[in-house]
């Protein structure tokens, strides 16, 4: 089943909705307006009655996997559950009606929500303060090193280059070239952990930082963490935790305490706020007192028992977005951080790393495994082992969404081919993950069965694998003019002369 | 000489006289993918051995392309603007991707490049 | 525990299965050193206690009502149909991941094209992406694209563009080498020219000027626009800019207290390879039927790693769902309504503020849509006052722009009923 596009369903007759008149003495834009201020065209916008509009939208919500109904293990996401009553929290009009520009003293309950959210971001963590101004995770993570740019700088150092494994997420890379660094990769041992030797070859006086998530993207944990930590501040560089992985050891250990000085987490991640097709999220920032200074302004800080946004900070790297941040998913994670405390944070990481290892064992026959366990909160396994066959991760992933699963993460890392990342969470079943290992294997024996069977999955969702080459061509075609297909929005149908 | 010489970034180079013809393997557009795009320098820029000189795409990877040997840009396969796909299917004739003149004398057995042979090694080392 | 699944003897039974006697040896590559003794944070609460706590905090806010908000600066009120949040809280969208898989995203993939070919209809401009995280964000990531496209390295703010935008866009520079620079005229290193329609004090400018002189200097034109009055204003589109850029705040997102709401970001199909950010696409599958799949993705960062020209990731895919319900729920004539009664009403305020004792328009010669800034006597004494009615006034602007002290703008929507000018008009008379 598809759905047509509103454009398509749309009729020139159709009421536009009722809204209010005016009621009170006035211009219209044509009468004050000069002509060539005007709009000539009205906008195609597409012309639907609240019912049809109802429906549509009820109908693309049918053709979507989510977490209300699937598993999603998803290595280094950490789709969990998403609490409902972080929804409840985040509507309440008390904090949806608040306008940014309000005096503080009208919005003091607000300031309190963030001083409170960073005071508990920061016991999760081990650093001394957050920011809560960065969107997402890549813009955290652009943000901590521009303040570790910032810091360099004060001291009158010029260090061009950051460190990255090759085994690194690509907004590592990204947002570091974005800083303004020349990018290093650092290359995994043969255990998937960082190469200490190649590290100490690539740390100089150039070197501004080093960044790493722990566990690292094969969810292994960085047992040299102290050693690693100690190299990069011998060198006078810093070192930046990617928080992708936090949902491995809160309770259990912090990157403060392995000696990280920028700490990067995603509310959208650990902090269960919902991933809403691929946004809103969060990226906060912790950071050591040495970088405090350089924290995106304004900060919130308690003074004689009120709150307030300090603007006067002479050394912050400014602003990151606009406002105070993405207030509505702090109120999120702030509700859940409250409902789990710190007990019930501890157990969530215990559980996710219980729920990897366990999944591990069910289908470690059946998938190679490149790195020996335990694991942390995830593992990587490799589809390699049926390459005889002809199946590649890509064919285990479409057939698992024929059964009802959300495909794991594949291709990533880089560092193992055909590779398959999996992340439980602590929010599955047993039953669940009992039913998905049941999945795997049933699939891999179907790799030596019907290998043309699982290239032709998926067969029971609404559309088949689509033919992205294709689409790329015709979109190349249209961008060069040979076309009028947009491709990449609707055209109603050629007309003629407009 | 009109051998094939390949870069350890999987391009190929020939050579004839003071001109250069310029492409990607075989084994690189079969790790790729179809390829869909190209981004490529204009003719009458000059590039230095080694220098990347544009980006490959698939649908899901993108790829450096650096200069096997160093010279001036004659001539930029327009073929490739239309139909990027050539790559795929005709890597080492019509998917020529560039012509240079060379700058420069270029030692007659260009020993930073592999032959046939060593190449081969190369990409069965990789392939496994 | 809250949202924890496993009971006592699952946990035992799973230890089991892997083959294990306890945790640590789970835990076993974590140093000693490093293990803690639990968490410096309080236990967890009830659900009970927990929405009392929450609830306490959000009371010790003001709410003013929506009709009696006068305040914008980029963040208005506005009727938001239930429509929106009736969509936008559907747990299949809003629990949704991002459509990698694009087979089992198809609600996600659909409904954002759609929002993609509203803004570009909106705009009037070929191609905008699946969404930004607000409108300074979307002014600095356009910026980085007349960067790239050009090879120049300084930009020229033109005019009053909000501030913040522009902290956030010296913010965006600082990183990439790049110089901002306030007012003058566009020459050989300009790499674009940014000016914002109607203006921060809400005035209309001249775009097709500014447009021109950017153009005449092999630089690129940024506009960043107000979503709602383009329904009346001509459109980026109709004078020739190449990006057009803005907060989408206005099209069915609460305030918020500033966040999260959605940057949005179109441009001429030059520069489509540069846009950041997501691109949802037409594609098909072997059997003809028509889906939608992410596009052009090698512009992304998880592709071109250090030499993306943006590393958005996570963008604000939720919001974009918003505004796309709103503006299907409005259509082009709902649309036009909302910013005519906005128009007849500001005026109508204008004109009575304007009759105050010593109050006048700060640019009397200069058009608005639905914001205008009044010379106040006495501004923080007035707005206080005003407050202590419930009235939420207008904005001081000097706090950012020192030429600009004693200016306030006020705002008006349609959700500001005929009632409520009038006793925004009698506080200030008393």
């Amino acid at each position: 089943m598809t759905e047509a596009l509103s454009f398509e369903l749309s009729r020139p007759a159709v009421d536009p909705p009722r809204l209010p008149e005016p009621d009170v003495a006035g211009p219209s834009p044509a009468d004050v307006l000069p002509r060539d201020a005007l709009r000539s065209r009205p906008p195609g916008l597409p012309r639907l009655s609240e019912p049809e509009i109802m429906r549509h939208y009820s109908r693309l919500a049918s053709l979507n996997y989510s977490i209300s109904e699937n598993f999603y293990p998803l290595g280094s996401c950490t789709m969990k559950y998403n609490p409902v009553l972080n929804e409840a929290a985040a509507a309440l009009p008390g904090f949806a009606a608040l306008h940014p520009y309000q005096d503080e003293d009208s919005v003091q309950g607000a300031l309190e929500l963030m001083w409170r959210l960073e005071q508990a971001l920061c016991a999760v963590v081990g650093v001394d303060r957050v920011t809560l101004q960065p969107a997402a995770g890549a813009h955290g993570e652009w943000t901590a090193l521009r303040m570790i740019a910032a810091f360099h700088h004060s001291r009158k150092e010029n260090r061009t280059e950051v460190l990255v494994p090759d085994s690194a997420h690509g907004t590592n890379p990204a947002s570091a070239a974005l800083s303004g660094f020349h990018v290093v990769e650092v290359k995994s041992g043969p255990d998937g952990r960082i190469s200490l030797a190649d590290l100490e070859s690539k740390l100089s006086p150039q070197t501004a930082a080093l960044m790493l998530t722990n566990p690292n993207t094969l969810g292994l944990f960085e047992r040299e963490i102290l050693d690693i930590a100690e190299m990069v501040h011998a060198t006078g560089a810093m070192l930046y935790y990617d928080g992708a992985n936090l949902n491995a050891f809160m309770g259990i250990c912090r990157p403060g305490d392995m000696g990280f000085d920028a700490v990067h987490m995603n509310l959208h991640k650990t902090f269960t706020t919902p991933h809403g097709g691929g946004g809103p999220g969060a990226g906060p920032v912790g950071v050591k007192a040495e970088l405090a200074p350089f924290l995106p302004s304004p900060t919130v800080e308690r003074s004689n028992g009120q709150f307030v946004l300090d603007h006067k900070r002479p050394q912050s790297i400014g602003r990151v977005r606009s406002f105070y941040g993405n207030f509505g998913m702090l109120v999120r994670a702030y509700t859940y951080i409250l409902a789990m405390g710190g007990d019930g944070l501890g157990q969530a990481s215990q559980d996710a790393v219980l729920s990897a290892n366990y999944l591990r064992k069910l289908v470690e026959t059946d998938l190679e495994m490149p790195h020996e366990g335990p694991c942390m909160h995830e593992f990587v396994a490799s589809a390699h082992n049926l390459h005889e066959d002809g199946v590649r991760a890509l064919d285990i992933a479409k057939a698992l969404l024929d059964r009802g699963f959300y495909a794991p993460t594949v291709y990533f890392p880089l560092v193992v081919p055909e590779a398959i990342m999996v992340e439980p969470t602590e929010t599955e079943s047993r039953a669940t993950l009992d039913s998905f290992g049941q999945a795997i294997k049933e699939i891999v024996a179907q790799a030596k069965t019907d290998p043309q069977g699982l290239h032709d999955e998926p067969k029971n969702l609404p559309v088949g694998r689509l033919d992205e080459v294709a689409a790329a061509r015709r979109i190349n075609a249209y961008l060069q003019g040979q076309s009028d297909d947009p491709v990449l929005r609707w055209k109603a149908p050629s007309q003629g002369p407009s | 000489m009109a051998d094939r010489r390949y870069t350890k970034t999987h391009e190929w180079v020939t050579v004839d006289g003071k001109h250069a013809t310029i492409g990607i393997t075989d084994f690189a557009q079969s790790q790729l993918g179809d390829v869909v795009f190209l981004e490529l320098p204009a003719a009458g820029r000059k590039l230095a051995a080694r220098e990347t000189f544009g980006v490959i795409e698939s649908v899901k990877a993108a790829s450096d392309l650096y200069a096997p040997v160093a010279g001036r840009i004659t001539e930029v396969n327009e073929k490739l603007a239309s139909k990027p796909e050539l790559i795929n299917s005709d890597p080492y004739g019509d998917g020529w991707i560039l012509k240079l003149e060379v700058a420069g004398e270029l030692p007659p057995d260009l020993p930073d490049l592999m032959d046939e042979s060593d190449y081969k090694k190369v990409t069965e080392a990789a392939a496994s | 525990m809250p949202y924890l699944v496993h009971s006592p003897e699952d946990r035992a039974a799973m230890l089991e299965t892997i083959g294990v006697r306890s945790m640590d040896d789970l835990l076993v590559d974590i140093p000693q050193s490093l293990r803690l003794d639990g968490l410096q944070l309080p236990d967890g609460l009830s659900e009970l206690e927990t929405m009392a706590h929450v609830s306490a905090l959000a009371g010790r806010n003001r709410v003013y009502p929506d009709r009696l908000t006068f305040r914008g600066g980029g963040i208005y009120r506005r009727f938001i149909p239930a429509a929106v949040s009736a969509v936008t809280s559907k747990p299949e969208f809003y629990t949704a991941y991002t459509p990698y898989q694009a087979e089992a995203s198809q609600g996600t993939l659909q409904s954002i094209f759609e929002y993609q070919t509203l803004i570009a209809e909106l705009t009037a401009l070929d191609v905008s992406n699946a969404s930004l995280y607000d409108g300074a964000t979307a002014v600095a990531e356009a910026a980085m694209m007349a960067h790239v496209h050009t090879g120049r390295n300084e930009v020229i703010v033109s005019g009053y563009v909000h501030p913040e935008y522009v902290q956030v866009l010296r913010a965006f520079g600082d990183g990439r080498g790049i110089k901002v620079r306030k007012d003058g005229e566009p020459n050989k290193k300009t790499a674009a020219v940014i000016f914002q329609q109607p203006d921060f004090l809400g005035q209309l400018i001249d775009p097709r000027a500014l447009t021109t002189a950017a153009h005449d200097a092999g630089a690129l034109a940024i506009a960043c626009v107000d979503p709602i009055s383009l329904a009346i204003l001509a459109p980026p589109g109709e004078y020739g800019a190449d990006i057009a850029v803005g907060e989408g705040q206005q099209l069915g997102l609460a305030p918020s207290f500033g966040g999260p709401h959605v940057g949005f970001i179109a441009c001429k199909k030059e520069l489509v390879r540069k846009l950041p950010g997501r691109l949802v696409g037409i594609a098909h599958d072997a059997q003809g039927r028509r889906g939608f799949v992410l596009a052009l993705a090698a512009r992304e960062q998880h592709i071109r790693r250090e030499k993306a020209t943006s590393n958005i990731c996570t963008n604000h895919s939720l919001c974009a769902l918003a505004a796309a319900v709103y503006l299907t729920y409005m259509g082009p004539y709902g649309l036009r309504q909302v910013a005519e009664v906005g128009f007849r009403r500001a005026h109508n305020l204008a004109q009575r503020l304007a009759a105050l004792p010593g109050w006048e328009l700060a640019f009397p010669d200069r058009q608005f849509v639905n914001e205008f800034p009044m010379r106040v006597p006495k501004s923080p004494a007035v707005l206080r006052k005003l407050s202590r009615k419930g009235i939420l006034g207008g904005l001081e602007v000097g706090r950012w722009f020192r030429e600009l002290k004693g200016v306030v703008t006020f705002t008006c929507t349609e959700v500001n009923d005929a009632r409520a000018l009038d006793e925004l008009v009698e506080a200030l008379r008393s």
